[in-house]
């Protein structure tokens, strides 16, 4: 993995965000990403992502886990073991409804939350670069991914004129690793590359 | 694109001069506190119960099922009463961050992350008691689904007490996911201002390397919304399920069709009014008054006299119905040995009845709704009036059986039996005030999200905003260009 340039812009306000954003998209830079302290509604919008399917995702390990519930029980109660209960009918669907509705959620649910965790790359012990500490606290931060045509003092003062508080030039490993937060530990051994 | 203007009618949710900074103050600064006298005095008597509650167990566990005062008729006693008891306080916690997401109540963002740990808690507690009640509990295994050397000899699929395995099973597990997955962004806030190295790498290894990228909140929107439309109908289940326990028997006082909605209102009764106690306290050793407002606890005793009506009216129908339906044991079971106060067990009926039904509708009450004091009473009330619910709903029906030559003794329990209950709280308090000490006990990021259309000092901004005609205001873009300082699109 090669560290990269980025100019880093932070906001401190929501509202001046929005427009922030779609000048540096008109003007063409690539943002590579935003941290925000909460979910910004529309914001993924105003970027340009996708949608996403998390929730088809859900819906796909629920029906899973109804199948699995209703398939395994007929099988064990009609096939592999059936049990004459005072002659009732071994296939019983209306008693089965309820363990087929909760390995519906639990299916769905624990599905959802790895997948979740998977496409987010979250993990316990994972890092990832932090461009600004308070991206977490109160400032909503606007990364741009810079190319070596990049002139980046031009693309500082642009996002100040944009309302952003803080400009600043970054070289960083936007991807995740296992180590710690300090900043001599960073496990790359390429530290002068810098990829375009 | 949330909404920007809330009326001024609405009470604010976040009272005091807020912004982004200080809520991350005001809810972090305790975690990095050293904690007072009175958490260790409140930690270490939990942990004492807790080692009690163990020994109790202990002595169950090695000399039998006899160690409680069980007998012939009186299979099930308090270990089943304080079971549903849990349980029933655990369906708070998803109820507020659940149903009431789905509802778009605002109010839950303040309290929703306790709920939940109370949840998680009590689930936990609960299912201590049908776990050690099996008496060989080495061999709790057996309730598993999975090809065994026994046979293999499966679980019976159609037996509700299975039904609870898999749904106690499914609710701790899908309550602790949606509790954890909303605190992921909260651990990363305490981590990115921690000011020692421990307390980094603890929150760093918590929050999973949680960045607050666009797109990672975009997929946990999604994410939490869909566990939300997930826990909604499995909150309701669960308890319905509970209720099956003794609804498809044929016990009079049990066999009844009323009990799934019964005791689901039952459930949500006594969860919200064990958070009202939880709360009332946590808001005040962590000074957290701005953000559980008194409006807060107005909303949830709203829902609490709500509930302890319902509960009533089914109170009322079954008594009804052991009339109605001229069956002689249902008649025996509720006109005797639950509504007569002089039969043996009378005494916890009109407990119950005093404590469910008459006494919160003081809640009618603004004023009384609004009163700390009464309410923290009250939340105490409630819950005791709903663990004699289930002493009553159990121990009433079976004392006595259809055969007089085999009615029980006089049933009272026994210290072990006692112990292990008070065991239970002491796991469920050291578990909470461990939470209190090291979790971000308000939805830091939630609030955020509502601060500014629900904050005290930014509505009154928007003051000028109530003397727009409702005609200028709609037209104006949802009242986008009224705004002032609005830059958005």
């Amino acid at each position: 993995m090669a560290k990269k340039k980025f100019v880093v812009g932070c906001f401190d306000d929501e509202d001046l965000l929005f427009p922030a954003v779609r000048k540096v998209r008109t003007v063409g830079y690539k943002i590579h990403d935003i941290y925000t302290p909460f979910p910004v509604h529309g914001l993924d919008h105003a970027m340009g992502l996708r949608e996403t399917s998390l929730h088809t995702a859900g819906f796909i390990y629920g029906i899973t886990g109804t199948t699995t519930a209703l398939s395994c029980i007929s099988w064990i109660l009609t096939k592999d073991w059936p049990l004459n209960i005072g002659g009732k009918p071994h296939f019983a669907l209306p008693a089965w409804i309820p363990i087929t509705f909760e390995l519906t959620v639990l299916f769905a649910a624990v599905g959802m939350v790895l997948t979740f965790c998977y496409l987010c790359q979250l993990a316990p012990f994972v890092k990832k670069h932090r461009f600004h500490l308070r991206a977490t606290d109160d400032l909503f931060v606007m990364v741009i991914e810079c190319t070596d045509k990049t002139n980046t003092d031009d693309l500082k003062s642009f996002l100040s004129n944009a309302g952003a508080v803080e400009t600043e030039l970054q070289i960083a490993e936007a991807d995740w690793w296992v180590g710690s937060y300090d900043k001599d530990e960073v496990p790359f051994e390429n530290t002068n590359e810098i990829a375009a | 694109m949330h909404l920007k203007y809330e009326s001024q009618l609405r009470e604010p949710l976040v009272s005091g001069n807020k912004d982004y900074h200080q809520v991350t103050e005001d809810i972090i600064r305790p975690i990095e506190a050293k904690p007072s006298k009175l958490w260790y005095v409140g930690f270490f008597t939990a942990v004492a119960l807790l080692m009690f509650g163990v020994y109790s167990v202990y002595r169950e566990v090695t000399y039998g099922i006899g160690q409680w005062n069980l007998n012939k008729t009186i299979g099930w006693g308090w270990d089943i009463t304080n079971f549903v008891w849990w349980v029933g306080i655990g369906h708070a916690g998803t109820l507020i961050s659940a149903v009431l997401l789905l509802f778009r109540q605002g109010w839950r963002t303040g309290v929703n992350r306790a709920a939940e740990a109370m949840t998680i808690f009590a689930v936990m507690c609960a299912g201590q008691f049908p776990i050690f009640h099996m008496g060989r509990v080495w061999m709790a295994f057996f309730v598993m689904p999975y090809p065994n050397s026994r046979g293999p000899l499966w679980v019976n699929f159609n037996s509700p007490l299975l039904w609870d395995v898999f749904a106690i099973s499914t609710y701790f597990t899908v309550s602790l996911l949606f509790w954890y997955s909303g605190l992921l962004p909260d651990f990363a806030t305490v981590r990115d201002r921690a000011k020692t190295k421990l307390r980094q790498k603890l929150y760093g290894t918590a929050a999973f390397g949680w960045s607050g990228s666009a797109k990672h909140w975009q997929r946990h929107e999604s994410l939490s919304l869909v566990l939300a439309g997930l826990s909604t109908p499995l909150v309701l289940s669960v308890h319905t399920i509970v209720s099956f326990d003794f609804a498809t028997s044929v016990i009079p006082g049990w066999h009844t069709t009323i009990f799934p909605p019964y005791f689901v209102a039952g459930a949500i009764f006594s969860g919200f009014a064990m958070v009202q106690s939880l709360l009332l306290i946590v808001r005040k050793v962590f000074a957290l008054e701005d953000y559980i407002t008194l409006g807060h606890i107005e909303a949830m005793n709203k829902v609490i006299v709500l509930t302890g009506s319902v509960v009533g009216i089914a109170y009322l129908t079954e008594l009804f119905m052991g009339w109605y339906s001229q069956n002689k044991y249902e008649g025996y079971t509720f006109w005797y040995s639950r509504a007569y106060l002089f039969s043996p067990y009378g005494w916890s009926y009109w407990g119950m009845m005093a404590c469910n039904v008459i006494s919160p509708q003081i809640f009618w009450f603004r004023k009384m709704r609004r009163n700390i004091y009464v309410t923290f009473f009250m939340s105490i009330i409630v819950n005791i009036g709903m663990w004699f619910e289930r002493f009553v709903i159990i121990v009433t029906s079976l004392y006595r059986d259809y055969l007089p030559s085999s009615w029980s003794v006089y049933y009272s329990p026994t210290i072990y039996e006692i112990g292990f209950y008070l065991g239970t709280f002491g796991l469920f308090f050291t578990c909470f005030f461990l939470f209190a000490k090291y979790f971000p006990v308000i939805a830091v990021a939630e609030i955020k999200f509502v601060l500014k259309t629900t904050g005290e000092n930014y509505k009154e901004k928007m003051g000028h905003l109530e003397h727009v005609p409702a005609e200028v205001f709609a037209h104006s873009g949802h009242g986008h260009t009224l705004v002032e300082n609005h830059g958005s699109n």
